[in-house]
């Protein structure tokens, strides 16, 4: 088949690295947080909605670009995140993992419906002047936007890779991860460090929005379509490893990408799923060997 | 069996029954189906969240071939209403042991079983909107011939007494499955796989025996929506929103009674209306609404309604007291 050439599949690679890039960034933020606090957030993609509206909301009524808005944005839903964490999600769940998973689920309701009830179910866009500025890449032209989206993930990974690298709260976030009894002992306040990790990874929703935003659309619903993208990442790289989460994401983007050329944007998608159950059956530390 | 077992059941059934005799209002009887509908779906799922333990976020997948087993057999091969409801039961119990059989088999639980139930819903509904069979993204669509025979009446009140009769006796079964060994077996797998094993319990059957019930329940909720509406498609079907019915009105209601399915629906749709009412024709303050329900529920009343209202009857107790009587 002719629609099969060599260039057709590199075009596809591309877009998949590119669209997976983007997804890498949400999974991060949630396999941090399960890695840290060993709870599935399910509200997740409802935040990520929230920060799709937040980015589009600074730029239609304050006149702001999205990739300036990007660092308050990321601020502002830090501290969002701590206080979800700290003040929701902790007290209401008693310390048991299904609890969190319920009260997670909850917020996810909650935030999804609020915003449907103040937007109704209109999807916007954002008009930006150089949305139809390109890059020549020999092989195919590919809009600048997205390309500032997957270099912009790759920074915001290796700034989180630094954080916890070099930094007396990231090695507290690790040691927290790691052995929480222990940290305690060390003095570490856990609950705070739990906090601040729900916190990271609900910023880099605040990030990965800004970056989405110019090809992107936003409805109340948007996040969704996410939720289970973003486990699948986070499962295949290994429940809690960051870099793990990257390679599955850029994974996912391409699997998806050649999946909707082969089969057709709806069915494309059944990929996803399929790894996702077939991994967590067969390989649920993950592709890339990190403990489960 | 005791006839004691039953008594209340059997007096609430009653007393429901009477409903329509004094309410006409068309609104509050469709209001009334719907809420037992989502009590129905939500008894099936309390078999195995409630009294197993295991927390699926994916029963959508036995609400969906439910449903669209009993329109697809109409509409395309001429099967009878009632043979097709039968049949789409039969179906949604065999996707539960399906799906039950994959994931149990590999050891999955509690936040990993939730995700993948999600995850085979999900599939279903990809599928289904994907081919010929369901209709794509058209739908389903049963014809309106309001006859006995086929399931359509034209009054509600009817809808009313068999959407009642259902859950009545989703009731039965989950008292029963309270009073008999296999019960027993299944609440010592939900508080402690590991002992329950030692006792000689094998887990994976006990959990495949209520993953099969509550399936065939859940899918009977789904059959009757196809006979009540008369259209679907894969959103509603295997959409995520009766996943979360599902497991809202049992963990509101009470996780692991025989009423809290049905008193978690009736608080939920009540309170719904009620948000509705007060903020306005925009959809979505209801739904806010039970995802706060939610967590509070999970933050103050770990044994829901039925806890609360626990005075006229003890919430839950685990069966193990009770000597196996079949």
């Amino acid at each position: 088949m002719s629609l099969l050439s060599p260039e057709i599949l590199l075009v596809a690679v591309l877009n998949g690295v590119m669209v997976g890039a983007l997804y890498a960034l949400v999974a991060v933020g949630l396999t941090l947080i399960y890695g840290v606090l060993h709870i599935i957030n399910f509200a997740h993609g409802a935040l990520l909605t929230l920060a799709l509206f937040a980015v589009y909301l600074a730029h239609s009524q304050l006149g702001l670009d999205p990739y300036l808005a990007a660092a308050p944005l990321a601020v502002l839903f830090f501290g969002l995140g701590y206080a979800l964490q700290r003040w929701i999600i902790t007290p209401a769940s008693h310390g048991e993992d299904r609890n969190i998973l319920l009260v997670t689920l909850g917020l996810a309701i909650i935030i999804q419906n609020l915003l449907l009830y103040l937007f109704r179910s209109d999807t916007r866009t954002i008009d930006l002047p150089y949305a139809s500025d390109v890059v020549d890449l020999q092989i195919t032209f590919v809009a600048m936007s997205r390309l500032i989206g997957l270099v912009g993930s790759l920074v915001v990974a290796a700034l989180l890779w630094l954080f916890l690298t070099r930094t007396d709260t990231g090695r507290a976030v690790r040691a927290v991860a790691k052995e929480r009894m222990g940290a305690a002992l060390q003095g570490i306040d856990v609950d705070h460090i739990y906090a601040v990790t729900f916190g990271l990874g609900t910023a880099c929703l605040a990030v990965a929005a800004a970056l989405l935003i110019p090809n992107f659309y936003v409805n109340p619903r948007v996040g969704e379509a996410f939720v289970l993208i973003a486990f699948t990442i986070v499962v295949l790289g290994g429940m809690g490893s960051v870099p793990g989460a990257l390679l599955g994401g850029l994974l996912i983007g391409v699997v998806e990408s050649l999946g909707g050329l082969l089969l057709g944007e709806s069915l494309g998608q059944l990929g996803i799923f399929l790894i996702f159950i077939l991994v967590l059956m067969f390989r649920p530390q993950g592709l890339f060997g990190a403990k489960a | 069996m005791k006839i004691r077992d039953y008594t209340l059941i059997v007096a609430v059934a009653a007393a429901l029954a009477l409903v329509p005799l004094v309410v006409t209002s068309s609104t509050v009887l469709n209001f009334l189906v719907f809420t037992l509908l989502i009590a129905l779906a939500a008894q099936g799922w309390n078999i195995l969240g409630g009294y197993g333990g295991q927390f699926s976020f994916g029963h959508a997948a036995f609400f969906g071939t439910g449903a669209y087993a009993t329109a697809i057999l109409q509409t395309r091969y001429g099967v009878n209403a009632w043979a097709g409801f039968a049949i789409g039961i039969a179906l949604g119990a065999l996707v539960g042991w399906i799906i039950g059989f994959l994931t149990f088999r590999t050891g999955l639980k509690g936040s990993y079983f939730a995700l993948v139930t999600l995850a085979f819903a999900e599939v279903l509904r990809v599928l289904a909107n994907s081919f010929a069979l369901t209709g794509g993204g058209a739908g389903v669509l049963i014809e309106l011939d309001v006859r006995p025979e086929n399931f359509q009446f034209a009054s509600r009140a009817i809808f009313y007494w068999i959407a009642l009769a259902l859950v009545i006796v989703a009731m039965l079964i989950s008292r029963r499955v309270e009073t008999t060994r296999f019960g027993a077996q299944l609440a010592a797998v939900r508080e402690n796989e590991a002992a329950a094993q030692a006792l000689g319990v094998d887990p994976f059957w006990v959990k495949m025996h209520a993953i099969t019930l509550s399936a065939g329940i859940t899918a009977a909720a789904g059959a009757f929506y196809a006979q009540y509406f008369l259209f679907l498609d894969s959103g509603i079907a295997y959409g995520a929103w009766i996943s979360v019915e599902a497991l809202l009105a049992p963990i509101i209601g009470g996780l692991g009674t025989v009423f809290g399915p049905l008193l978690g629906a009736l608080v939920l749709h009540g309170l719904g209306e009620l948000a509705k009412y007060l903020g306005g024709a925009a959809t979505g303050i209801n739904l806010a609404v039970y995802g706060a329900l939610l967590i509070l529920a999970v933050a103050f009343l770990p044994n829901g309604v039925a806890g609360l209202l626990g005075r006229f009857r003890k919430p839950a107790p685990l069966p193990e007291a009770r000597r196996a009587e079949g």
